[in-house]
């Protein structure tokens, strides 16, 4: 079917504008890059910490986030329970919270004042400005991604699996490890990746709960809104650095999620009856062979 | 010995039955789709809860709600087997045949000396690096099935399954089946639409209609003797029910159905009695039978149906009255130039129709 012109018209503008607003500001960047001034730059001191700060924090973060996130992807993805609605909401929130708001939150909670405070100190524990700080700021942030992906990836495994575990003596924590969590594994995989990527990538609730104390809470995206304002080399180099991650990620997860475990393959729908010898009606309609 | 009683409400469906099986014997019960027969299995298996009733295996209660009873499906000593057969496929033949018997903790050696057993016996030793995506339908079936019965069960539960075979691996594998269920010492079900099958399978059949139990009896029993216009259809059978009006002293007595009057043999018996023909007891003519047939009706062939599919018989649905199925071979049908609309006499004999209540 041939679309109207102005149709297409108001198609390729929208295009344009689009490809405009998110692939200009990506070409420009990298239109700035100078591939040995960026080797170089990767070797300075500052840029390295903050590269290792930030894998380490939120490879961490990540772990919490699958450690806890797992059994609450599990209750989501069961049948319905008192306050599924509520949990489900609770664990969408950060999604839609504005970072900075998370970071003040998690101060009131855990900071040196706040709720959890007073119990934490006399553990000897102080949260706040510390690298596990950075880690839980993350973890808080990143963790819808893992929940809602790994919550639907359990879901998909077919019911007839968990029953035929069932019935082969598999108790309900066998099941989980031994049926559920394999089929599931692709969603799973992608959602801690995806999860990562959150928390590489978070920069508003950690300056407000970790801050930006460099080698402890300095993570890249910190690095970068620090360089903009003296060093516009070093802030480049972080940048490249952040954009070829985020896009190796999405990489990642459309070649990984195409493979999925297959199935066995259905058996063929059983033959249709011979028609009988002699059947007008159907000869007229041309159904018969 | 397994004995059930089970209630469930689904929606708007209700199951009702009670079942009783010796231990070695197949049940299988029959039914329409939609007509209860996964369900009862389910609640037998432990993966649904009945709403009221009493299940008892061998002397062990699995579920009896009055008293509060319900062990849940993976301490009960059943083989479940879907109707897709369900393997796991992210495990090889050999992982899946061992997946009950290390769920129940055994040893690595056992295991793998059990299931080695279990795949010779079963002819598939050589799939058991395979992953399920691999099989034919009738290898996955053999697979399921050796997945069940490794863990030697009490109760086997069999939920159609050669529905999803094509019909040249089905007649291979029913063969192969029957003489599997043969040899079980346990107590099994098998659950079919097709009656066929069920003649095939069942010590006993159970027919199943919207829930409850139609008829539980011998196949012989249902073929012979269908207590009602459903069972009847189901077996392929001619029911009459009427009332005996008049005995000639021969031996022979009228029955007046609300279609016609049927002559059969004088069953002693007065009343409200059925009576039920075999289709291959009827024959079907272009011109009215002379001689002494008593029982001829005229009518319109309403259908011509192979059975079986590419079989050497025809089944003839006829618009008599009452209606009647002949079951007749294919040179019959084609030296009579038969086909659908064409006017014909269909007749059967009185002598061997024994009404019954």
């Amino acid at each position: 079917m041939r679309r109207p012109r102005g149709f297409t018209l108001a198609l390729a503008a929208a295009l344009a504008g689009l490809v405009a607003l998110l692939g200009l500001p990506l070409l420009s960047l990298l239109l700035r890059v100078r591939i040995p001034d960026l080797a170089a730059r990767l070797q300075q001191p500052a840029v390295l910490d903050a590269l290792r700060l930030s894998l380490v924090t939120s490879t961490l973060a990540t772990a919490l986030v699958v450690a806890l996130g797992l059994p609450v992807a599990y209750l989501l993805a069961g049948p319905s329970f008192r306050g599924k609605t509520a949990l489900e909401t609770l664990v969408q929130l950060p999604m839609v919270l504005p970072p900075t708001v998370a970071g003040f939150v998690l101060l009131l909670a855990f900071g040196r004042q706040g709720a959890l405070g007073p119990l934490l100190a006399k553990l000897g524990l102080t949260l706040p400005f510390t690298t596990a700080a950075v880690v839980v700021a993350q973890a808080f942030m990143s963790a819808p991604f893992f929940i809602s992906t790994a919550a639907a990836g359990l879901r998909e495994v077919e019911r007839r699996y968990l029953d035929a575990a069932a019935t082969l003596r598999a108790t309900p924590g066998r099941i989980f490890r031994r049926v559920m969590l394999p089929l599931a594994l692709p969603a799973l995989a992608a959602g801690a990746v995806m999860s990562w990527a959150r928390a590489l990538g978070e920069f508003g609730a950690t300056i407000t709960f970790a801050g930006n104390l460099p080698g402890v809470t300095q993570t890249m995206p910190l690095a970068v809104y620090l360089a903009l304002q003296s060093d516009l080399d070093a802030a480049l180099a972080l940048s490249v650095i952040l954009v070829l991650v985020s896009l190796g990620v999405l990489v990642l997860l459309r070649t990984a999620r195409l493979r999925p475990i297959a199935p066995p393959a259905p058996a063929p729908p059983p033959p249709a009856p011979p028609l009988p010898g002699d059947r007008p009606a159907l000869r007229a309609l041309g159904d018969a062979p | 010995m397994l004995s059930a009683t089970l209630h469930k409400r689904l929606g708007g469906f209700a199951l009702a039955v009670s079942l009783e099986v010796e231990p070695g014997a197949t049940l299988v019960i029959v039914g329409e789709s939609g007509a209860g027969k996964s369900t009862v299995l389910r609640l037998l298996a432990g993966l649904d809860a009945p709403d009221a009733g009493r299940i008892a295996l061998d002397g062990r209660t699995y579920f009896d709600r009055e008293a509060g009873v319900a062990v849940p499906p993976w301490e009960r000593d059943v083989g479940y087997l879907a109707q897709d057969y369900a393997l796991f496929p992210h495990l090889s033949v050999a992982e899946n045949v061992a997946f009950g018997l290390r769920a129940q903790g055994m040893r690595r050696r056992v295991v793998r000396d059990r299931v080695a057993r279990v795949l010779d016996r079963f002819g598939i030793a050589a799939l058991a690096d395979r992953r399920p995506a691999e099989l034919s339908g009738g290898q996955q079936q053999r697979v399921a099935l050796a997945r069940a019965l490794v863990l030697e069960p009490r109760l086997l539960l069999l939920d159609e399954p050669l529905a999803a075979l094509d019909l040249q691996t089905r007649r291979a594998v029913r063969g192969e089946l029957r003489r599997t269920l043969e040899s079980l010492p346990c107590v099994t079900l098998y659950v079919t639409h097709h009656p066929l099958e069920a003649v095939a399978f069942g010590d006993r059949i159970a027919v199943l209609e919207a829930g409850r139990l139609a008829q539980t009896g011998t196949p012989d029993d249902l073929l012979r003797h269908p207590r009602s216009a459903y069972v009847a259809e189901l077996m392929g059978v001619n029911l009459f029910q009427g009332r005996v009006v008049r005995r000639d002293g021969g031996g022979l007595v009228e029955v007046r159905t609300p279609h016609g009057v049927i002559s059969a043999v004088d069953p002693g018996e007065e009343g409200e009695v059925l009576v039920a023909l075999s289709p291959r007891e009827v024959t079907v003519h272009l011109t009215p039978p002379g001689g002494s047939a008593r029982n001829v009706f005229p009518g319109q062939i309403v259908e011509l149906v192979p059975e079986p599919p590419f079989g050497e018989r025809v089944r003839v649905a006829l618009d008599t009255r009452p209606p009647l199925v002949a079951e007749i071979t294919r040179e019959a049908v084609a030296s009579l130039g038969l086909r659908e609309g064409l006017s014909v006499f269909a007749s059967f004999k009185a002598t061997g129709l024994v009404p019954y209540r």
